[in-house]
């Protein structure tokens, strides 16, 4: 089953998120990841969902996401040459032997240490699925305390996309 | 109301609660009538039944709580068979909800999956604008039900009403115009078909496509089979009629389906009753479908030629399509096809034998057609009753069947009767009713009784709820749990108790005349046919099997 990326601008009001959400379980489609915030037009939120499907349901998805009356536009970004990212707090152990190491997974990752205290580091991280998965294994033997992980943002390289 | 009155709205269907008082009281100002129910979902059936009967928009007004959730299997019912309604809600002050207020229920989150939109006021000032868009959506593209919910400060706030324009919403953008490009695609199929079927459902009576689609069907002279939803959009008594098909269709319609090279779905949505097994539905057909709904388009059925728009601009279409390019059916090469359908026709026909001393349901649902002269408003509950009207009330005309199809909600047939009466003063309303279904509305009597509302129901009383108990002998080893209704109010005495005429028939010799004299009569009547018990709707296709595999009795 293929993984599907679909932005969303829909309405800035209350319960659109919930349709967005109740499509989904009503209709028995699944919901890998989903990201919502403001675009710089206050009145319009974007939506980035994830979901997995074949073809056919992923058309079915689009179609049934486009009748909510609430959603503005709706783009496909599956197939097309996109820049997607995630982001993951981690909040590691850091005993006296690990430091130098971790600093230096940090490093090479090209993230950033945000906050320290006597007992552990919290890494930002930001990247493809794939980059966080990777800093995470290396970085699961020093003991990882806690994740907070997003789902997938992503935008068209060309100006599809383009929020308001 | 300024709004409620530019929508045209005539007739609200409704009852009060303690925050909608003030809608009341002013309602009580304006020309609109108001019909008080017995039961909220007695009023959103009535909302839809006058909806369909009309062709306009139905609205229903009732109180927070359990005056909202009480609308909830008439919405859900509205939504499914894509029927016009703004259901107006009370809701608790602004300021309460999310308190566990006295008759506090989020109805907005309840009806989000079964209305088209819904919408909760917050200012005053937006309520002529909600209005104005609730009832464009209702009515347009696919239509369906709104639901406003109004917190009683909201109602009870002044705003300066100056009129609006139709909305103009960004995100709301109906396909009522085919793209040119799929129908010249479709009628290259239709060229090349040998052995069509039109197929069409209720898209083809919500747009009022009737009789575009009769003059495509015997332009392109292909045989036409209808959804439930669909009946009366052809005319049932036109020898290209095929009959309704599916689980319960004529064996003709299921195994011309089943043979056709070319299926033209006008309207429809291909529903599980009607395809049965998915796999094998018109397995030899290329398929053109005609819907204003995308998501109607390939959702069960791959489809060759999706078009998507307005089912009567698209025959249209079709048409003109046909004459500029003066396409030449060949009608001698039909014949073949024809005849087939004809030696179907001849040697599977629907079929039962009034014999003995038992009245067969339907002989008492031909009769009804013969005595209205098939000019009735037809409703229905659901099960059997339905099937045997669908089947032996021979449609001709749009508008007239008024049923519970997608969600087959029991309870729908009394009150949606009472709407389509309200909506038509001048024409026979006939309720088709079981003895299980009649009884989940039957308090509707004192509405009936109260506006002078001359509905006729005419009750298949078999002592079961015959449907389920048709499952149980053909599938469950016969056996009848929880389906015998032997003990039931005597029909007649709680119609005469509510100031109805009340009429019971045991014996065939008496269905004639107690038909007669009960449509006749000059107000509400309960006509209480005691029929054969065990009685099954044939021919039935089994849930799951393809539907050229058929039970014929």
């Amino acid at each position: 089953m293929q993984k599907h990326t679909i932005s969303l601008l829909v309405d800035n009001e209350p319960g659109v998120l919930s349709r967005v959400a109740g499509l989904f379980s009503g209709r028995g489609f699944n919901i890998e990841s989903l990201c919502v915030a403001e675009t710089m037009d206050s009145q319009v939120s974007r939506i980035t969902l994830v979901t997995r499907g074949d073809d056919a349901v992923a058309e079915q998805i689009k179609k049934q996401l486009n009748k909510l009356i609430n959603i503005v536009k709706l783009y496909d970004l599956t197939r097309i040459e996109r820049v997607e990212r995630e982001m993951a707090l981690v909040k590691v152990k850091a005993k006296a032997e690990h430091r130098a190491e971790i600093l230096r997974i940090v490093d090479i990752f090209r993230c950033k240490v945000v906050d320290v205290s006597p007992t552990h580091y919290t890494i930002e991280v930001t990247g493809t699925a794939e980059k966080l998965s990777a800093i995470l294994s290396l970085l699961k033997p020093m003991g990882i305390q806690e994740i907070a992980r997003t789902g997938a943002i992503a935008m068209a390289r060309d100006k599809k996309s383009r929020s308001k | 109301m300024a709004v409620l009155k530019e929508e045209g709205v005539d007739t609200v269907f409704g009852f009060p609660g303690g925050v909608v008082i003030d809608i009341f009281d002013e309602l009580a100002r304006t020309d609109i009538k108001h019909v008080l129910v017995r039961h909220e979902q007695g009023a959103a059936h009535a909302a839809d039944g006058y909806a369909r009967a009309k062709g306009s928009v139905g609205v229903c007004l009732v109180t927070s709580g359990p005056g909202a959730t009480n609308t909830v299997s008439g919405l859900a019912s509205s939504y499914m068979d894509s029927i016009p309604v703004v259901c107006l809600t009370g809701q608790v002050p602004t300021a309460l909800i999310g308190n566990d207020a006295f008759q506090e229920v989020d109805i907005v989150g309840i009806t989000r999956p079964c209305t088209k939109h819904n919408y909760l006021v917050k200012r005053t000032e937006d309520l002529a604008r909600v209005l104005k868009e609730a009832f464009h959506i209702a009515r347009s593209g696919r239509p369906g039900p709104v639901l406003v919910d109004l917190p009683k400060d909201v109602s009870q706030g002044k705003a300066k009403y100056e009129p609006l324009p139709t909305p103009e919403m960004p995100s709301y953008n109906p396909t009522y115009k085919p793209h040119i490009r799929q129908l010249r695609k479709a009628i290259g199929l239709i060229m090349e078909a040998e052995r069509p079927v039109i197929f069409s459902g209720g898209g083809v009576i919500l747009s009022g496509a009737s009789k575009e689609l009769t003059q495509f069907a015997r332009k392109v002279q292909a045989p036409v089979t209808a959804s439930l939803m669909g009946l009366g959009g052809f005319p049932g008594s036109d020898p290209l009629w095929l009959g309704m098909p599916g689980m319960h269709g004529t064996y003709r319609a299921n195994m011309a389906i089943g043979a056709c090279d070319l299926l033209i779905g006008v309207g429809v949505r291909f529903d599980d009753r009607v395809t049965g097994k998915v796999d094998t539905f018109a397995p030899h057909a290329k398929i053109i479908h005609i819907d204003i709904d995308p998501t109607s388009i390939s959702k069960n059925i791959p489809v060759t030629v999706p078009i998507v728009g307005d089912c009567k601009n698209a025959l249209r279409g079709l048409s003109r399509l046909l004459r500029e390019e003066k396409v030449k059916i060949d009608k001698r090469g039909r014949r073949p096809w024809f005849k087939q359908i004809e030696k179907w026709k001849s040697t599977t026909p629907l079929k039962y034998e009034q014999k003995g001393d038992v009245i067969k349901p339907q002989y008492v649902i031909e009769k009804l057609h013969e005595l209205t002269k098939g000019e009735a408003i037809i409703t229905t509950e659901v099960g059997q009753n339905q099937m045997w009207a669908a089947q032996y009330y021979h449609f001709d005309r749009p508008n007239c069947f008024i049923t519970s199809g997608g969600l087959g909600c029991m309870g729908f047939g009394f009150p949606a009767a009472i709407g389509a009466q309200v909506a038509c003063p001048d024409k026979m309303v006939v309720d088709v009713a079981g003895d299980g279904s009649i009884q989940m509305n039957i308090q509707e009597l004192a509405t009936a009784v109260q506006y002078k509302l001359p509905v006729k129901v005419v009750i298949l009383n078999n002592g079961y709820l015959g449907m389920v108990r048709q499952w149980q002998e053909l599938f469950y080893e016969r056996r009848y749990i929880a389906t015998d209704l032997q003990i039931s109010p005597d029909f007649a005495k709680v119609a005469e108790a509510y100031g109805a005429l009340g009429l019971k028939a045991t014996k065939p010799e008496e269905v004639v005349p107690m038909l007669k004299k009960g449509l006749k009569s000059p107000g509400p009547a309960f006509m209480d046919f005691w029929v054969a018990r065990e009685e099954c709707v044939y021919p039935m296709v089994p849930a799951g099997a393809a539907i050229t595999d058929m039970l014929l009795a």
